[in-house]
């Protein structure tokens, strides 16, 4: 359709009468769900080219040579001329590009400049550790966020326990504000070291997992638990919500049935980014609890200009982002028969 | 608003924040002149100290004091997080503003590519451009700032394209002003003000960022310092002395808090939204009781009020009596705002906890709707009280089947098991004029038409035995013929069952032909009440400008609109 | 005195598979100094052909003509003479900018014919408008939230008025008012009609109201125009059976509703009807 200069109306932009009017064209209409789906995938197609693009860019974006960079003045001009051969960088840049794709495509994502090992060897060494702290990290939040936002919504809608609502809004607030790095350090402090009873460094056992999965969890189960609270507050407000309690429906019903799916739904759309969020979080606590995952493979490799495994690593951490938003839009679409965030 | 935000600032969480935001200042300005000798000064003899008189927070490696370190690098800190902070809003907004004028497909892209780069954490998107940039404070401050700019800009975008999407600015164009005049005199008036609420908020956030960035060893390189550089030194020394690390932690902590609390105080979203404590209806003495009344709905003297903006109590119904009888329609006619609706709601028992009601009586059959209801008459309740509103499409459940919406009540308060409830629950929809019931019982709300939806939610109600059915506004929504399909189920619903119906609408005709008595309702009161056919020969002033203001088929043209005293007057003193 | 004229008008919304028609091959005319009334149901199309005279949105076929000129195209002629035609919004809250004193909305609107008044121009030319629709000349500088929503609706009034229009589209102009209010606006109409001469065209849902304002009226169905002519023509003897539908369906002061049932209600009713 032309748009004449001076005015711009997009679909969303009308007047509700005028977006559902008159009878539709020839043509078959897939249902919001599955165009929802797709849409996603596409997205999530597009951003995996993005992703790629950024990845094989980051190198040649750096200012002046990235391999003398790495190298160091000390490096003899041999060394540098091997080791740019060795990146390919002295090849023309669709050539390096399709090497870059063929060799992603193969599995092959090079060799680390440090350890002289192919960088997919030791992202599959370490890429376990880092899943299991976001995995534990990320149930915790969820499992802990739920329940104390809706528990303290439904004592608080309509205006009771003002105090509780308050108390609440402050503690989360408070547990927000503090970076997950800090509240590790100060668990180290409590627990390791005042208390000594759990173990401040290292991977492995059980004991070892409780602080950093505890540090990298709470702030966002603060943060998706008021979430919660406030999506809860909004449903518990709506009309359909007044219409339940018309049925006079027992609570377990009115909560359970009526309130939860809906306030799931908004509050899934708006904490997914949070749940991502965690995923990159594991890089600050590897560095705090010396954990040896990903986090504290890209630290050293930006701090020794090992490009190849910075390239490894941002794909693989991008990769599992990607999976995560993808999983989150198959959730939201299993559990909203609108898909109403269908624009979102 | 204003003033909303000056009674902010005198609140106690305004003063302590103004207060910590002055030494939060004074701290950048002064703090590396007082301190920075001591902050630099070594000596080795006092190093790894603990906290002490002579220093507070202890000593580092170096025996450097610590709090002198961590007051120095306030400046520093600071002044990073806010350098990020400008990059973050200018580039952030700029891009948002210009997305909106760009034409449909190249700004299809940009958006996409917004969210794309949203969909990836704030974190990683530091580390990627901390890559580039390399690790020093330079680089880490344009790498925490580039990094948030997707996240203003989209908010921007939001914002801006809210305010293109208005009336006032489609009549600005249609008048001939172009792109840059929309922007400069509609657009960033009004997304200004909150992008600026933000602001503080986008600070805070830069120096978390930032501190982890700097304790990565990503940020601040030694020789100088910031909270994060502090912090990376003190956590390998923690066992030594833990306010090494603490000590800066500490800091950044305080100084997240100042600047989110700025964001807060600025902002119009506070938490304040809560409405007051709750009160529940409460019988005043006065009139006996009258136990084993016929009425279906008995009340006297109710009284409804809601807390005001000011904090005070805005009285909303005021001083109400009426009865229904079995069998009888009831309507209220009113303008928005006469307090029908809430009187219904209160006879319902379905008003929002912060509304206050009182009444000397206030009864649905022999159910005392002032006091908490016992579990038996919540079932009756259930069944025997049913409520439809105005939109259907709010009123009912979107995640629910129809179906699902219908059965539960007879489950719930009729023990009637699963099957019986499904059968019963088709008969209902066939007989409110829904077809295929089969296949719309198993439908969700918004599959169906919005008349099909508000027969359904009528439906809801006849699944009991109901007493009463309280129709607000039903069909306000909805269009005239649809209207009509509406009425005609609700008016053969009441033959079936018998039901009594309270019927309120804005639309004198519609009541006038729908209802046996017409209840006039005008600032929480009733003026009159009258038989429905009488509405023509009313007594009432007020109930014969409102018969006459509204035209008719058979109005006189020639003649202008008798206007109810002055319509604007009545109309602004609410306001 | 000018004569608004559409001609086969289609316009779509979407692409592809969810594209609609949201008018079809509409012929209408709005005579020189006359009340043409525009009435049909939500999603009729109705606000399309507002929308479509104002430049809004863009026809796929047929053209819009204000004297002959077209005024749809996107050539500079045609943005320039549209500006002849100004619409007035249904929602008065959102039809003035909330930053944005009313009189400086107002004087914005003088631009339209391209003139450059000065400020004392302004000011005057403001107070004169303000004064027309009946508010105090003294509340130009104060903010739209200083106004109840009737008298918002008397401020868009003046703003169309100050573009010194030949047409107006009346938009459901009091859909979003209350009852008692609703009267203010549409005398504020008629007397503003017989004295500048305007040609309107008056778009509602409410039959009732139409036939108090408008002299022709034209009735609309998804997206077509199924019935036009003389308002108590039209509205007296229905030809077309969608309109006798909503004439059937206007309720009446007075009368009862079962009793229309019995002797009024068509036959042909079916409950399926609006299928979706």
């Amino acid at each position: 359709m032309a748009i004449p200069p001076g005015a711009a109306p997009g679909p969303a932009s009308l007047p509700a009468d005028l977006t559902r009017v008159g009878p539709a064209l020839p043509g078959r209409r897939p249902s919001p769900r599955a165009s929802f789906l797709l849409r996603r995938s596409g997205r999530a197609l597009v951003s995996l080219g993005v992703v790629v693009a950024a990845t094989f860019l980051v190198v040649h974006l750096v200012p002046g040579d990235p391999v003398r960079a790495a190298l160091g003045p000390s490096a003899t001009p041999e060394l540098v001329q091997r080791t740019r051969a060795e990146l390919g960088l002295d090849k023309p840049a669709l050539q390096q590009f399709a090497d870059y794709l063929s060799g992603l495509l193969r599995g092959d994502l090079g060799i680390s400049l440090r350890s002289h090992r192919p960088v997919s060897a030791t992202l599959a060494e370490r890429f376990p550790t880092t899943l299991t702290l976001a995995g534990l990290a990320f149930l915790v939040a969820a499992l802990g966020a739920v329940p104390i936002g809706v528990a303290t919504a439904v004592s608080a809608w309509g205006g009771r326990r003002r105090s509780l609502h308050s108390v609440v809004s402050w503690l989360l607030g408070g547990l927000i504000a503090i970076p997950n790095f800090l509240l590790a350090v100060g668990f180290i402090a409590l627990f390791g070291i005042t208390m000594n009873v759990l173990p401040v460094a290292g991977w492995g056992g059980a004991a070892e997992a409780v602080l950093p999965a505890a540090a990298l969890a709470i702030g966002p189960m603060a943060y998706l638990a008021r979430i919660v609270h406030v999506e809860m507050l909004a449903v518990l407000g709506t009309p359909y919500m007044t219409t339940a309690r018309s049925k006079r429906l027992p609570a377990r019903l009115l909560y359970l049935r009526h309130a939860l799916p809906n306030m799931i739904t908004a509050a899934l759309a708006s904490g997914g980014l949070i749940l991502t969020g965690l995923v990159a979080g594991t890089v600050l606590i590897e560095a705090v609890f010396v954990i040896p995952g990903l986090g504290s493979t890209i630290v050293a490799s930006i701090t020794a200009k090992d490009y190849p495994m910075i390239q490894g690593v941002v794909l693989v951490y991008a990769l599992l982002v990607l999976a995560l938003n993808l999983l989150i839009d198959l959730a939201l679409s299993g559990l909203d028969p609108r898909s109403s965030i269908m624009e979102g | 608003m204003r003033s909303g935000f000056r009674q902010r600032l005198l609140s106690p969480q305004g003063i302590v924040t103004v207060v910590a935001l002055c030494v939060l200042l004074l701290a950048v300005v002064f703090a590396p002149i007082v301190w920075g000798p001591a902050a630099a000064l070594t000596a080795v003899a006092d190093r790894g100290q603990g906290p002490s008189g002579a220093h507070p927070f202890g000593t580092d490696d170096l025996g450097r004091d610590v709090l002198a370190r961590v007051l120095v690098a306030t400046r520093l800190s600071v002044l990073l997080a806010l350098g990020s902070t400008t990059i973050a809003i200018v580039g952030g907004t700029t891009l948002g503003v210009v997305a909106t004028v760009l034409p449909r497909p190249v700004r299809r892209m940009v958006t996409a590519l917004i969210d794309i780069l949203l969909s990836f954490p704030w974190l990683l998107l530091t580390l990627f451009f901390s890559v580039i940039w390399g690790a020093s404070a330079s680089g880490a401050m344009l790498a925490v700032g580039f990094a948030d700019v997707p996240t203003v800009a989209r908010l921007t975008y939001t914002l801006a394209s809210s305010v293109t999407g208005r009336d006032y600015v489609r009549a600005a164009r249609i008048v001939g002003v172009g792109h840059a005049g929309v922007i400069v005199r509609h657009v960033l008036p009004n997304i200004l003000p909150p992008l600026l609420v933000n602001t503080a908020a986008h600070a805070s956030a830069a120096l978390l960022s930032f501190a982890g960035l700097s304790f990565l060893g990503l940020g601040v390189q030694a020789p100088e310092f910031d909270w994060g550089r502090l912090l990376r030194e003190g956590v390998a020394r923690i066992y030594v002395n833990p306010m090494v690390a603490l000590g800066p932690g500490i800091a950044i902590v305080l100084t997240g808090l100042i600047l989110n609390s700025i964001g807060s105080l600025t902002g119009e979203t506070a938490s304040s939204a809560l409405p007051p404590p709750r009160a529940r209806a409460r019988r005043r003495p006065g009139a006996p009781e009258r136990a084993g009344s016929a009425a279906v709905v008995e009340a006297a003297d109710l009284r409804v009020s809601f807390p005001g903006p000011d904090g005070g109590l805005v009285e909303r119904v005021r001083g109400v009596s009426l009865t229904i009888a079995p069998g009888e329609t009831v309507g209220i006619v009113g303008a928005s705002g006469s307090g029908k609706s809430v009187t219904a709601m209160a006879i319902a028992g379905l008003l929002p906890g912060e509304a206050h009601v009182g009444a000397e009586t206030l009864r649905f059959q022999d159910i005392d709707m002032t006091s908490p209801p016992t579990s038996a008459e919540r079932g009756r309740l259930g069944l025997e009280l049913a409520v439809i509103f105005q939109d259907p499409l709010t009123s009912l459940n979107p995640s629910l089947t129809i179906e699902r919406q219908l059965t539960e009540v007879s489950e719930v308060h009729d023990g009637v098991p699963r099957k019986e409830a499904r059968r019963r629950a088709r008969d209902v929809l066939e007989s409110v004029g829904i077809t295929e019931p089969e296949r719309r019982a198993r439908q969700y709300p918004h599959e169906l038409s919005g008349g099909m939806r508000q027969r359904a939610m009528l439906g809801m109600g006849l699944m009991g035995r109901p007493r009463l059915i309280i129709a607000d506004e039903p069909t306000t929504a909805l269009d005239v013929t649809v209207q009509r399909q509406v009425l005609r189920v609700l008016h053969e619903a009441r033959r079936r069952t018998g039901s009594a119906i309270l019927f309120i609408s804005h639309d004198i005709a519609l009541v006038s032909g729908f209802c046996d008595r017409v209840l006039v309702m005008k600032d929480g009161e009733i003026v009159e009440e009258l038989a429905a056919s009488g509405l023509a020969q009313a007594a009432h002033p007020y109930t014969r400008a409102l018969v006459a203001c509204v035209p008719h088929m058979t109005t006189d043209r020639s003649r202008p609109l008798p206007v109810i005293g002055d319509g604007d007057v009545a109309e602004e003193a609410r306001a | 005195m000018s004569t608004l004229q559409y001609t086969d008008l289609t316009v779509r919304y979407g692409h592809g598979a969810g594209a609609r028609l949201a008018v079809q091959g509409v012929d209408l005319t709005v005579a020189s100094g006359g009340v043409h009334g525009l009435v049909g149901e939500s999603g009729s199309g109705k606000s399309t052909l507002a929308a479509a005279a104002v430049g809004l949105v863009r026809p796929v076929a047929g053209t819009i003509r204000l004297d002959g000129v077209d005024i749809a195209g996107s050539s500079a002629t045609a943005r320039t003479a549209r500006r002849r035609v100004q619409l007035i919004f249904q929602d008065p809250f959102s039809a003035l900018d909330p930053r944005m004193p009313v009189g400086a909305s107002i004087a914005e609107a003088m631009r339209a014919r391209g003139r450059r008044p000065t400020r004392a121009e302004k000011t005057r030319r403001v107070g004169e408008l303000l004064r027309r629709v009946h508010l105090d000349p003294a509340r130009a500088g104060d903010l739209p939230a200083a106004f109840s929503g009737g008298q918002r609706q008397r401020v868009t009034i003046a703003r169309a008025l100050a573009a010194e229009p030949d047409v107006i589209i009346a938009d459901e102009i009091t859909s979003a008012l209350d009852v008692s209010v609703q009267g203010v606006v549409l005398n504020l109409l008629r007397e503003l009609r017989a004295e500048l001469d305007l040609t309107i065209l008056f778009i509602s849902h409410n039959l009732a109201v139409v036939r108090y304002v408008c002299d022709t009226v034209s009735v609309m169905r998804h997206g077509r125009i199924v019935e036009s002519g003389d308002t108590d023509g039209v509205l007296s003897m229905p030809r077309d059976p969608y309109t006798r539908e909503l004439v059937a369906a206007v309720p009446v002061m007075g009368e009862r509703f079962d009793q229309r049932f019995d002797q009024r209600f068509d036959q042909r009713f079916d409950w399926g009807e609006e299928s979706q």
